[in-house]
């Protein structure tokens, strides 16, 4: 049975059903239930600090674990469970966090399967937190997912939509790899029609989200959706829009068959322009697909700068539905090249 | 036996003790004398010395325990029940070896004996360690996750929070800290202020003992009452075991920082070898004939280990391109 709920109720879904049919599952972090020892307040008095995970702790009292601020003990914790024998689902609140902890997750969790000459399996999600968009500053709000993208060893997943959160997340849990989960804080309340029963949605298979002749644009995440306001604003280009979904592993045979259509390519990403996501699936087109190409490819990015905080530099900040419906006219108009 | 808990000790699980030991020294000391010779490929921590630490600990585990250790983990993964020749393979990066070729010494692990990795990140063992611990506690099962960090490395956050973590989530996790005395060159009498590191578990609301590392029997009495705690329920324990380091921070160390006859004074004074024997021995427990033998014996097995690494091949080239994930 298909229903509408937000990409929030998605997750908490995902969870609730892999959960309760796998009791190796365990999620921890940082008020995940909240309410942790306090002597006359309310268990799970949050469900994380957006409500996410609310009510789980009810349902699955001993394996829904609040845990001390300790990013590096919650990371290590995770890494050292999945070895031994649980499937942990660690929340790393925002991801900006990862600074703190970084040393578990690439050095740690990444790495024990091939230092250890096959012999490890590290079944391990890392639920986090990403982007911009509330006001949340510059250490609350990064897209920091290329530099999970960058280690060996990471599966990386942003999910846009919330049919994808759920399927992509029951995926990340029965994965036995270590799996970044990127949940953008500005898609909790997006809704959907999403199945209720568990499905998977595999990694490294690209979402079409529309097709279309004469401009290919790639999106993640959020810039999913701002893709399709700027499409809505176009008159008379044929976009085919692709959400390659998980940036490792990545799709590239869907880009690179959609450029050979095209010929023409526009990257929207939310991260960096400096070693981004678009930097790199630009790299993939000129190196792979350079002779499909009618003109350059253009990146629309935010600048190289920190998050801002006031919402008229968010807005600056972030790439907006026209300024990608502007590059999309400019790239198809740009004459091809002889 | 003399002192100690150790009179209820079976004499075999003795022997095996010195075994272990032995086992340890003489794989270390080849290890100085083979890299010697160029062959050996990599950054070599040399546990020589601390015997006593990894063996009086380990004894006190089951198979179905973890450990995780550190950058100086050849001790470990012996004490643990690692397979001496493919150890001695993976330090000559050959395909036989345990890792395949693709560790070396500082990353040796075998989780089917419970060794969760030497560790080349300093203090990134005891977080690994709260994992196993919850593993066990979700699962129901008795294991124990052990966590071997040095006098350095117990100044990094990881060990600190870790400490604390384990506490507030009641894991059954025992953290031993090996104080050599140096943090690389850095004395602990400067990095700790001179203050016993066990100190700090008063701080954490857990119990925290120091003991002589070099004394076979005082490890593992505090070893047994720590993980017999932690297994029963009782949450986490710190074991800080005061030795001493035979060789420098990596082979080819000049060791300035130390005094001139440091080491040949312990060697001589503070060996955990000659320690043990003298106790056993005088106590009746086993004869220096019996000793002597499991010396030869240990003896022909790193001659044996030495000649199969160098045997052995090197892996494949393109085997570098395998064991990244599980599937991708």
């Amino acid at each position: 049975m298909t229903r509408t709920i937000t990409y929030q109720k998605a997750i908490n879904e995902a969870i609730q059903q892999e959960m309760a049919a796998d009791p190796t599952v365990v999620l921890f972090g940082e008020d995940v239930a909240g309410g942790e020892g306090s002597a006359t307040g309310e268990d799970d008095a949050w469900g994380g600090v957006l409500g996410v995970t609310k009510g789980l702790k009810k349902q699955f009292p001993d394996r829904i674990l609040d845990t001390p601020l300790s990013e590096s003990a919650i990371m290590g914790t995770a890494a050292g469970a999945a070895a031994s024998g649980l499937k942990p689902i660690a929340e790393l609140m925002f991801i900006d966090f990862l600074g703190v902890c970084f040393d578990q997750i690439y050095n740690q969790a990444a790495k024990f399967r091939y230092m250890f000459g096959g012999k490890a399996e590290t079944p391990m999600v890392i639920r986090t937190m990403y982007g911009a968009g509330m006001n949340a500053a510059a250490q609350h709000s990064q897209a920091l997912y290329p530099i999970f993208t960058h280690i060996p060893g990471l599966k990386v997943v942003l999910p846009s939509n919330p049919y994808d959160a759920k399927g992509l997340l029951i995926e990340a849990i029965r994965d036995r790899d270590p799996v970044i989960f990127c949940e953008h804080k500005m898609l909790y309340t997006m809704k959907g029609e999403v199945p209720q029963e568990p499905y998977t949605v595999p990694f490294g298979v690209a979402n079409v989200v529309q097709s279309g002749d004469d401009v290919t644009v790639v999106a993640l995440g959020q810039m999913v959706g701002f893709a399709q306001k700027a499409i809505a604003k176009l008159d008379g280009v044929s976009v085919e829009l692709i959400d390659p979904r998980t940036t490792s592993p990545f799709d590239e045979e869907a880009v690179l068959r959609s450029v050979e259509k095209t010929g023409r390519l526009v990257v929207v990403d939310e991260s960096s322009p400096r070693c981004g996501m678009a930097a790199d699936i630009a790299s993939l087109v000129a190196t792979k697909g350079f002779d499909f190409l009618k003109a350059p490819i253009v990146n629309v990015t935010p600048p190289h700068t920190p998050v801002p905080f006031a919402a008229p530099l968010e807005r600056y900040y972030l790439p907006s539905p026209d300024r990608i419906a502007a590059a999309i006219n400019q790239l198809a108009a740009t004459k091809e090249r002889l | 036996m003399t002192g100690t808990a150790s009179g209820t000790i079976p004499a075999a699980e003795l022997l095996q003790a010195y075994r272990t030991m032995r086992t340890i020294r003489d794989f270390e000391e080849r290890v100085y004398k083979e890299f010697q010779t160029g062959q050996m490929p990599g950054f070599v921590h040399l546990y020589a010395g601390e015997e006593a630490v990894a063996t009086g600990v380990c004894d006190v585990l089951t198979p179905a325990d973890y450990i995780a250790s550190t950058h100086r983990g050849h001790g470990h993964a012996i004490a643990k029940g690692c397979d001496v020749v493919a150890m001695m393979a993976e330090l000559y990066g050959k395909a036989t070896g345990t890792c395949k070729g693709k560790g070396g010494s500082m990353h040796i692990a075998d989780l089917s004996t419970g060794m969760l990795g030497a560790n080349g990140i300093v203090g990134g063992g005891p977080p690994l360690v709260c994992g196993v611990g919850l593993s066990a506690k979700v699962r129901g099962t008795d294991q124990v996750g052990v966590s071997f960090t040095g006098d350095g490395g117990s100044n990094q956050g990881t060990f600190l929070e870790s400490l604390n973590f384990a506490a507030a989530m009641n894991l059954p996790v025992v953290f031993v800290v090996e104080n050599n005395g140096y943090a690389e060159s850095t004395a602990s009498s400067f990095h700790q202020s001179g203050i016993d590191v066990a100190k700090r578990a008063d701080g954490f609301g857990l119990p925290g003992v120091v003991v002589d590392g070099q004394d076979y029997f005082a490890v593992r009495e505090a070893a047994a009452e720590a993980v017999g705690r932690a297994r029963a329920g009782g949450g986490p324990s710190l074991i800080e075991c005061k030795t001493i380091r035979y060789f420098g921070h990596f082979i080819g160390d000049q060791q300035k920082y130390r005094a001139p006859n440091e080491v040949a004074d312990a060697r001589e004074h503070r060996d955990p070898l000659k320690n043990f024997r003298a106790r056993v021995t005088r106590a009746g427990v086993a004869t220096d004939e019996q000793l002597d033998a499991i010396d030869a014996e240990v003896a022909e097995l790193i001659d044996r280990a030495v000649a199969q690494a160098q045997a052995a091949p090197f892996p494949a080239p393109e085997s570098a391109l395998e064991d990244v994930y599980v599937s991708y």
